[in-house]
């Protein structure tokens, strides 16, 4: 039980990663793979994430652009001759698609990543609270994802050497990111696998949950109350308290889904006297709050960014920080609104479907303080800002069609149809995604040094942007016609909504490349970064840019992390240089 | 967090330093209470406090991990009160006491286990410690003596269950998942939908012979009339009670088989099933107490403790009492049903 810092523990079996050398920044100060492997630096912790997360993206994309492609004919065969095959392998691409994304990708995305990289460094502090819980929440990651790389291995053997399936058994998985009983315990697809996949992410989810909450309440410097926290800290706060709080629960419902396939105990399978709207309940009762842990970081990216380049304080900030708490406590009672059509009560549906609408509220509170943000600023539009204002505008429309299907009538017609799909992806990969993006660009410069090209990085949001809306906007049309989601085929009348779809698709992942051609091609040739571009006046930007392991030379001193008056642009510098010295404290090394 | 350690603030001056060390003890040099700062926080209290806050969190989702069994229990509990009437007088219930009485102790010596490390007592702290750890150890040779006994009487988890088996049949779960031939007369009826009337096995009492106390297992019922599961009840409409009302009014303390309306005896497995998967995360949960009470237990033989640094005695203390605690609320869940 290792938690705190330098004692000897669980890791003195390990080989120490080598000391940081002085002079230089985190990228430099150690070298070889091992002091990589082995970092206990936050930043290093968060680029290896990036890696990874931004790996399982490829990965997830790829099933994705097979599965648009399986789709643009109403009657695409993989396999001449063996239409089953064909629609096996596309259960498969869609199980592995929806878990991929939802539990490599979105979730850990912006806590793990950009939330590791900048907490600790918004906190005017040297590390995050817990440093090798941070690296086992890492490898943790890796570990889960492991498991979902095997399934995927022996899936694609098993379509290979069909005739050699009895060597390593059934892959591929074909429930469903849902694992809905009774299907998940009679299917004989890898569930086993997947839901100990699942179960060891979610340990990586609650430990960079743990590590948040305590270093909000233990590490904010003298100086920085919780209403002078950067909102980006309050809604991973949040967020880490919805990952605490829930993720136990998917963590026992996916070891009693592997109790009731091992040793049928019938706690969910109707054939022995289970219940299986437990299981939906269980489920639901982690996943929707889960889908706040997926779009709560990316409303924290928004509210950072869109005032640092509207040059406003930002809008209403008691009302921002406290709605992403209610976000967080009201998403826990809203979980039945999956569940309207399984035959729940009449009472309860009527009292989902108002809490649904409840919570709503806090998310349109959000949205127009980001609005009024916006209003009469001095708005400068950089490609973080074109991501936020593309991510609001895209959350938005994913918003009310949420209040769509919360309304029982409507939901009963749309339930299980296009509607839902495009609902979630407008929101997860509209804003989340959208965000993510926008806050990489943002937070690009500190994290390598270098500045992207700006008009190459415009064009591809465009990109992005287009085939975004390309992909899901008819998928509410479809989905209102009555088109049902997770069907290899489809009846010749909805052919050209699908063909636009799948055209939007492609031109999504283009723009996606894009932005990765855009951010490796400014590692090797973009211009030096100067500590502040933006002229933001929260705690990170106070430091070289990227900044040395200890984060800080001198502690900065906090102030309004949304007052800009200190700063002015210097085009020398082509970065922002600050005008007066902060409140009784020395410069910090000056620019 | 009721207990602080001294922080750096509260150390004495040199002068006072030296003199008090001459007085406690002359040759002893004071520990260094900042040895063991990790350098990204600025005082050991500072640390100490985060520990303690990321351990109580941790604390929370493990409360909330068991809450998904508490919950299906209350499910389980809450629509067939008579099932758990019925089964819970199969458990040991003296065996489960003994075991509560070992763990509250074991609590105990935890708890001044914790006390002696924050005054520097190395000695008394292995004592405890190890005291602790014996609480753990005799906690799991009660358990295992229990399993066993249950074993025998054919209360197992998942399809060695033997009501589960005299419902559905033996193989009902493999007929179920289609990997094995009808072979069963018993079984040929099962899943969803099925309404014919079943003809059940009941093992014989042979299977039980060896059994110490001979339970009151159905002797006469050889061969029992048993209608299949119904659909299982769809969650939250479950208490609207559709259906149910040839359900006999429950007794105040306990049924009999015989006593059991047949739907019920089509669930009477479950309640087992919670048994065993609630008991044996819990034992788990010991094991891994009992480790981290040995590993401080070495550190503590080491002299890695004193009264600046005890952290992870106390974390792994709070462990330990959680672990108690949700032994405290499985005992009368499980065992003391009324
Ligand atoms: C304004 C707030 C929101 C409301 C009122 C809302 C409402 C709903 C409702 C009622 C459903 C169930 C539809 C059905 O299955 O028939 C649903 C599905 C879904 N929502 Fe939302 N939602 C909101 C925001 C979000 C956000 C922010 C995300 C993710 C970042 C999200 C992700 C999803 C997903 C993934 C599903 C479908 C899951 C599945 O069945 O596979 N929603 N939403
Ligand atoms: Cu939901």
């Amino acid at each position: 039980m290792s938690v705190t810092g330098a004692h000897p523990g669980i890791f003195d079996g390990l080989p120490a990663a080598p000391r940081p050398e002085p002079g230089g920044n985190y990228l430099t100060q150690t070298r070889g793979l091992r002091s990589w492997l082995l970092t206990l630096d936050h930043k290093r912790i968060a680029l290896m994430y990036m890696l990874g997360v931004l790996s399982a993206y490829l990965l997830g994309g790829c099933f994705a652009l097979a599965l648009r492609a399986i789709l643009f004919h109403h009657n695409t065969q993989v396999f001449a001759g063996n239409p089953a095959r064909t629609w096996e392998f596309y259960n498969n691409m869609f199980t592995l698609h929806g878990a991929v994304m939802v539990f490599m990708f979105v979730i850990p995305a912006i806590p793990a990543v950009i939330g590791n990289f900048v907490l600790p460094m918004m906190l005017g502090a040297k590390d995050v609270a817990f440093p090798k819980l941070n690296l086992a929440s890492f490898y943790c990651w890796v570990g889960g994802g492991l498991f979902f790389c095997f399934i995927l291995l022996k899936g694609v053997l098993n379509v290979a050497f069909p005739a050699l399936i009895h060597l390593w058994g059934p892959g591929g998985l074909d429930t469903g990111w849902t694992f809905y009983t009774p299907y998940s315990t009679t299917t004989n697809s890898a569930v086993i696998s997947a839901t100990l996949g699942a179960f060891i992410l979610g340990f990586s989810s609650i430990l960079t949950g743990v590590n948040f909450i305590a270093s909000i309440h233990m590490l904010r410097p003298r100086g920085m109350g919780w209403f002078r926290m950067p909102l980006l800290l309050w809604a991973l706060y949040a967020t880490a308290v919805i990952q605490v709080l829930a993720t136990p629960v998917l963590g026992i419902t996916l070891l009693l889904l592997i109790a009731e396939r091992t040793l049928h105990v019938g706690i969910f399978d109707p054939a022995l006297g289970g219940d299986p709207i437990l299981y939906q309940h269980f489920f639901w009762f982690y996943s929707h709050p889960a889908v706040y842990i997926m779009i709560l970081p990316a409303m924290g990216i928004i509210s950072e960014v869109i005032s640092v380049f509207s040059r406003k304080h930002i809008f209403g900030y008691n009302f921002i920080a406290a709605s992403s708490l209610a976000i967080a406590f009201i998403g826990f009672l809203v979980w039945g609104h999956h569940m309207f059509v399984s035959g729940q009560s009449p009472l309860a549906d009527a009292v989902f479907s108002l809490l649904t609408f409840a919570v709503a509220v806090p998310s349109a509170i959000k949205t127009f303080n980001w609005t009024m943000t916006l209003y009469k600023g001095d708005i400068h539009l950089k490609t973080p800002l074109l991501y936020i204002l593309m991510a609001i505008f895209l959350f938005t429309i994913g918003g009310l069609t949420g209040l769509f299907l919360g309304s029982l009538s409507v939901d009963v017609q749309v339930h299980d149809t296009y509607f839902v799909v495009a609902h979630f992806h407008y929101v997860m990969m509209g804003t989340t995604l959208f965000a993510f993006v926008g806050g990489l660009y943002y937070w690009w410069p500190k994290m390598f040094g270098r500045m992207y090209s700006e008009n190459f990085a415009r064009w591809a949001a465009v990109v992005a942007f287009v085939g975004m809306n390309l992909t899901f906007f008819v998928q509410f049309i479809m989905g209102a016609q009555g088109m049902p989601r997770r069907y290899a085929t489809y009846p010749a009348q909805f052919t050209i909504y699908h063909q636009i779809s799948t055209i939007g698709a492609f031109t999504m992942g283009l723009g996606m490349f894009l932005v990765l051609l855009n951010l490796l091609h400014s590692l090797k040739f973009g211009k030096k970064a100067p500590p502040n571009p933006w002229g933001s006046n929260s705690l990170e930007w106070q430091t070289t840019s990227p900044p040395p392991t200890e984060n800080f030379k001198t502690r900065p001193v906090p102030g309004d992390p949304y007052d800009y008056t200190g700063w002015r642009y210097v085009s020398e510098e082509e970065g922002y240089v600050r005008i007066q010295p902060p409140p009784a404290a020395p410069v910090p090394a000056a620019p | 967090m009721a207990r602080t350690p001294p922080s750096a603030d509260v150390v004495p001056d040199q002068a006072q330093a030296v003199a008090l060390a001459r007085y406690r003890a002359p040759v002893e040099v004071l520990p260094d209470p900042h040895q063991h700062l990790a350098h990204h926080f600025d005082t050991p209290k500072q640390q100490f406090d985060a520990a303690k806050v990321g351990m109580w969190i941790f604390l929370a989702t493990e409360i909330l991990m068991f809450g998904g069994l508490f919950v299906a229990y209350s499910v389980w509990r809450a629509n067939h009160p008579e099932v758990f009437l019925y089964a819970h007088t199969k458990l040991f219930r003296y065996l489960g006491a003994t075991n509560t009485v070992i763990l509250i102790c074991s609590s105990f010596t935890m708890a001044c286990a914790v006390r002696a490390a924050q005054l520097n007592q190395r000695r008394l702290t292995v004592f405890l410690l190890a005291l602790t750890l014996c609480g753990g150890v005799g906690f799991l040779c009660v358990k295992a003596v229990e399993y066993t006994r249950e074993y025998r009487d054919g209360d197992f988890v998942g399809v060695l269950n033997i009501y589960q088996q005299a419902v559905y049949g033996k193989n009902a779960a493999k007929i179920h998942i289609g990997e094995e031939p009808q072979t069963h007369a018993g079984a040929s009826t099962q899943g969803q939908g099925a309404s014919a009337t079943t003809v059940a096995l009941v093992p014989s009492s042979a299977t039980r012979a060896s059994s110490p106390a001979p339970s009151p297992w159905p002797l006469g019922l050889e061969v029992s009339k048993v209608t299949p599961a119904p659909p299982g009840p769809a969650g939250l409409r479950a208490g609207l009670r559709i259906g149910d009302e040839d359900l006999p009014t429950p007794k105040p303390f306990s049924l009999t088989w015989n006593e059991l309306p047949p739907f019920a005896k089509a669930h009477t497995h479950q309640f087992f099933q919670l048994y065993f998967l609630m008991t044996g995360l819990h034992a788990i949960h010991v094991i891994v107490g009992m480790s981290l009470i040995l590993w401080v237990l070495i550190r503590a033989a080491r002299g890695s403790f004193n009264q600046y640094y005890y952290t992870p005695v106390d974390l792994v203390g709070l462990y330990w009492h959680l672990v108690d605690l949700i032994w405290i609320f499985l005992f009368p869940l499980l065992y003391l049903i009324h």
